[in-house]
């Protein structure tokens, strides 16, 4: 597990417009799709390899809500743990454009689309990030967009 | 009948409730988003949610484990009603994803879903496409979460 740096390196005033984050590589591992989707979403093509051959799917798939998960763990590893991060208020929109089959790798980048310092938070900046995932093919999975809350280095985050 | 008439605009399904737990909280948080606010009550006491809270991943995916456990109880209403049961296909997407207040350790949250839009697909026509609006509310009754979630559903029911 990695955990939060006590000493962040990342402050609001980092995340300049044009910023990329390199995300991944990461496995899709069988096992985990499949304990996901036991406790979230129960449905056959998530469950069993056979099913998912079945399905439109073609092949035991993650489901949609764990890629999120482990878009939120490679954003984590790449800056989040190592930044004043505050928490995202809301995703403006995930696309599933592709299935994340088991034994996939993803990997993907996270761009800075804008960033303000918040009015009504001194102290707090709002960045707008989006991103894009790709497996080991090239092709794209899933594309998301997010605004994210970071502390800014002169208000003692840094 | 095709697969849409399952789907009346307008429709508020109770998807009923789940209790989040500390331990559930944190395991969820170690796997797929560990900041210190989702993993330690110490540290989220200072942070900007003051207590240990919820991914927002985690509260959204509760909302679909609940909306599959619901199925059975909707397909056999939706038989009562001379409605077809609906064969569903993959999701394309879930837009303006929303959490409104955080999930604390210990919260009840309520989930609905409401159908807010149905289309046949005009690049598919064995296919149409359902937007459902999701929603969570706490025990205060403030809402946590709102989202809405496209779905593709295959126009021929499966009975």
């Amino acid at each position: 597990m990695n955990t939060a740096s006590d000493n962040p390196k990342l402050c609001f005033e980092d995340f300049t417009p044009g910023r990329e984050f390199a995300l991944g590589p990461l496995t899709v591992d069988a096992e985990e799709v499949i304990e996901f989707a036991a406790e979230f979403d129960p449905q056959p093509m998530h469950l069993d390899e056979a099913a998912g051959k079945e399905s439109l799917l073609e092949g035991l798939a993650a489901s949609g809500w764990q890629t999120c998960g482990l878009i939120m763990r490679m954003m984590a590893q790449s800056y989040i743990l190592d930044s004043t991060a505050q928490g995202a208020p809301k995703v403006d929109y995930v696309r599933w454009k592709r299935p994340v089959l088991a034994g996939d790798v993803l990997s993907g980048v996270s761009r800075v689309l804008s960033a303000r310092p918040l009015k009504s938070r001194p102290g707090l900046g709002i960045v707008q990030f989006e991103q894009e995932i790709r497996n080991q093919r090239g092709e794209i999975v899933c594309e998301c967009s997010n605004p994210t809350f970071f502390a800014m280095r002169d208000a003692g985050g840094g | 009948m095709n697969g849409l008439d399952a789907f009346i605009v307008g429709e508020k399904l109770d998807y009923g409730t789940h209790t989040f737990t500390p331990e559930e909280i944190i395991r969820f948080a170690r796997k797929y988003d560990p900041q210190p606010f989702h993993l330690d009550a110490e540290a989220a006491r200072n942070s900007m949610f003051g207590a240990l809270c919820a991914s927002g991943w985690h509260t959204a995916s509760v909302w679909m484990k609940l909306a599959v456990d619901y199925r059975p109880i909707w397909f056999q209403s939706l038989r009562e009603r001379g409605l077809p049961v609906p064969y569903f296909g993959p999701s394309p997407g879930i837009f303006d994803v929303v959490w409104t207040k955080p999930v604390y350790a210990g919260d009840t949250i309520h989930y609905y879903s409401e159908c807010i839009d149905k289309r046949p697909r005009k690049t598919d026509p064995e296919w149409g496409v359902v937007i459902t609006r999701a929603s969570g509310f706490n025990e205060a009754g403030d809402q946590v979460v709102t989202f809405d979630n496209a779905v593709l559903i295959r126009r021929q029911p499966s009975d």
